[in-house]
C-alpha cells in the first residue's frame, strides 16, 4: 500500500533528469558511429573490390573489434558515461556487454565464470533478436513470397 | 526496541578508504587510503578482503590488543555469504558473528556488540564493517565495466573498511543507547533511487528512538543518517517537520552526502552508500570530532535498503531498515 502522504513529499524532492539533452547526445553520437560504418564499408568497397554484403561484414567485425579493445583497455565505460546509449545501441555497445562481463568473471575460471556469465547482458538480445528475426521472415515469406 | 547502557565504550576506531573517498572531503579522518581500486590483489572480491584485513590490522596496532584477547568479532558486507568480512576476520578473535543488514550493517553490529558487553557476557568486541564499489556493482548491477548511465537519483557504492573496538572499559566515548529497527515496506521499487527506499526507515527508527527516550532532535549536538544522499535527506527533513512537527534543519546531516565534494565529484550522483559509508563517516569523522569534544551526544542511524535484484525482478518491494545508537562523551 502506497502512503500518499510520504509520495507526496517525496515527489517534491525527485531528481531532475536531462532527457531531452540525453536523447540529443545519443542521436548524434548514434549517428556519428552510423556514418563511421558506412564510411567503412566505402572504403572496403573501394579498396578491396569486394561486395557492399561482404564490406558490410567486415565493417561489423571492425566495430566489434574496436568497442572490445576500448573495454579491454578500460575505457569504454568512460565514453559511456559520456555518450550514453549513443554508443550502446549500435554493435558497438552488444560488443562491450559481452567484452565487460568476460572481463568481470574471468577470474572466476573458463566454465564457470567466463563461459557462463559472457552473455549476462547479451542474451537477452540474441535470444529475442533471433525469435524476432524468424518472425519478420516469416511474415516477409508469407507476404512476399521470400523474395 | 530502544536499550540504555552502562558500560560499553569506544576503545578506538580503524578506517580504510578507497580512491572515490581519497577525494572526498573526509580523508583527513581516515587511517589509510589507497589510490586505485585492486590494491595489489588480482579481483575485486579478494580487494574488499584486503580492506577489511588492513583495517582490522590498523585497529590492533591502534589499541594494542592482542589477537587472541579480542572476545568477538562482528560485521558484514554486501557480498553473497558476506564473504569479504568473514574471509577477512579469520584467525582474529575468539568467536565471530556474521551479520546482514545491507548499509545498516555497522549500526546493527554495534548494537548487538554493545548489548552482549553491557550484559557481561562479552568483554570487548571489534565491529567491522565494508564494502567495495566494484565488487557491489558486480554483485548488484550490471559488469563492472559496463558503465551503463545512471539517473542523478542512484547512490554511489563507498569503498573501504571501517572497524570499531568496543569494551566495557571506560573510555572518553561510551556507547550511551541504541534502537534497534523493523522493516518497512513503503511500495517502493526503484533500485536508482535508494534514498526514497530507505527514508521510511530513518524516519520510524528516529522517530522510535526519540519517543522510547523521551528526547527532542535539539537533544543531540549532530543527528546522522547512512546514506540517503542529497534528495532522500530532504524527503527525511519535510517529513518530519510536517507530519511530527520536528524540526531537523539545524543538527542533521547524511553520511552519504559528506563522504563525497559531490559538485565536484559528479560520478557520486546523489551520494555515498553501502554498509561502509556510515562506518568511514560515523567510525571515522564522527568519532575523532567526539574525542575532539567537538561534539557532546551524537545519533548514528545507518540505514539499508534490503534489495535483492531477485526479488525485484520478481516484481516485489524494496524494503528497507534503519538503526541507531547513541554515542556520547564521558
Amino acid at each position: 500500500m502506497k502512503n500518499s502522504k510520504y509520495e507526496k513529499i517525496a515527489d517534491k524532492y525527485q531528481a531532475k533528469e536531462t532527457r531531452g539533452s540525453n536523447a540529443l547526445i545519443a542521436f548524434f553520437v548514434g549517428g556519428l558511429i552510423g556514418m563511421l560504418g558506412e564510411g567503412i564499408i566505402e572504403l572496403l568497397c573501394y579498396y578491396t573490390h569486394i561486395s557492399r554484403n561482404e564490406a558490410s561484414t567486415f565493417m561489423i567485425i571492425i566495430l566489434i573489434f574496436i568497442a572490445s579493445l576500448s573495454t579491454a583497455l578500460g575505457f569504454f565505460d568512460k565514453l559511456v558515461t559520456k555518450f550514453k546509449c549513443g554508443i550502446l545501441i549500435p554493435i558497438t555497445g552488444f560488443a562491450h556487454s559481452m567484452t565487460s562481463a568476460a572481463l568481470d568473471y574471468k577470474k572466476e575460471g573458463f566454465i564457470y565464470g567466463l563461459g557462463s556469465n559472457i552473455f549476462k547482458l547479451a542474451g537477452s538480445v540474441i535470444l529475442y533478436g533471433v525469435v524476432s528475426a524468424w518472425f519478420f521472415g516469416m511474415i516477409r515469406y508469407l507476404i512476399g513470397g521470400g523474395a | 526496541m530502544t536499550f540504555k547502557y552502562d558500560n560499553v565504550y569506544v576503545l578506538d576506531t580503524a578506517t580504510v578508504g578507497g580512491p572515490y573517498e581519497k577525494k572526498g572531503p573526509l580523508k583527513k579522518y581516515y587511517d589509510k587510503t589507497y589510490d586505485d581500486l585492486y590494491f595489489g590483489e588480482d579481483s575485486f572480491e579478494k580487494a574488499e578482503v584486503k580492506l577489511v584485513k588492513d583495517s582490522l590490522n590498523i585497529l590492533h596496532k591502534k589499541t594494542g590488543v592482542k589477537k587472541g584477547d579480542v572476545d568477538l568479532i562482528i560485521g558484514g558486507d554486501l557480498l553473497n555469504q558476506i564473504s569479504a568480512t568473514t574471509y577477512g576476520a579469520l584467525g582474529y578473535s575468539k568467536s565471530f558473528i556474521g551479520t546482514y543488514g545491507a548499509c545498516s550493517t555497522s549500526v546493527e553490529s554495534m548494537i548487538i556488540a554493545s548489548s552482549l558487553i553491557d550484559s557481561k557476557r562479552i568483554n570487548n568486541a571489534i565491529v567491522t564493517v565494508s564494502s567495495h564499489n566494484m565488487s557491489a556493482e558486480k554483485q548488484y548491477r550490471n559488469p563492472t565495466e559496463y558503465g551503463a548511465p545512471r539517473p542523478h537519483s542512484s547512490t554511489f557504492t563507498c569503498t573501504g573498511s571501517a572497524s570499531m573496538f568496543l569494551t566495557n572499559k571506560k573510555t572518553s566515548v561510551k556507547v550511551e543507547s541504541s534502537t534497534l529497527g523493523k522493516i518497512i515496506d513503503y511500495s517502493q521499487n526503484d533500485p536508482n533511487d535508494m534514498g526514497r527506499v530507505m527514508a521510511p526507515a530513518a524516519i520510524d527508527t528516529v522517530k522510535k528512538h526519540l519517543d522510547d527516550l523521551k528526547r527532542k532532535p535539539e537533544y543531540y549536538d549532530l543527528i546522522l543518517t547512512g546514506d540517503l544522499g542529497v534528495y532522500g535527506k530532504e524527503i527525511f527533513k519535510d517529513y518530519m517537520k510536517s507530519e511530527y512537527n520536528l524540526d531537523f534543519s539545524n543538527n542533521y546531516n547524511d553520511c552519504g552526502v559528506m563522504i563525497y565534494d559531490l559538485n565536484n565529484q559528479r560520478e557520486c550522483l546523489a551520494g555515498g552508500s553501502g554498509p561502509v559509508c556510515s562506518g568511514l563517516v560515523g567510525f571515522g569523522y564522527l568519532y575523532n570530532e567526539l574525542k575532539k569534544k567537538k561534539y557532546k551526544k551524537v545519533l548514528l542511524v545507518a540505514t539499508g535498503a534490503l534489495f535483492s535484484p531477485t526479488m525485484l525482478y520478481q516484481k516485489e518491494n524494496i524494503y528497507s531498515i534503519a538503526n541507531a545508537v547513541s554515542l556520547e562523551v564521558v
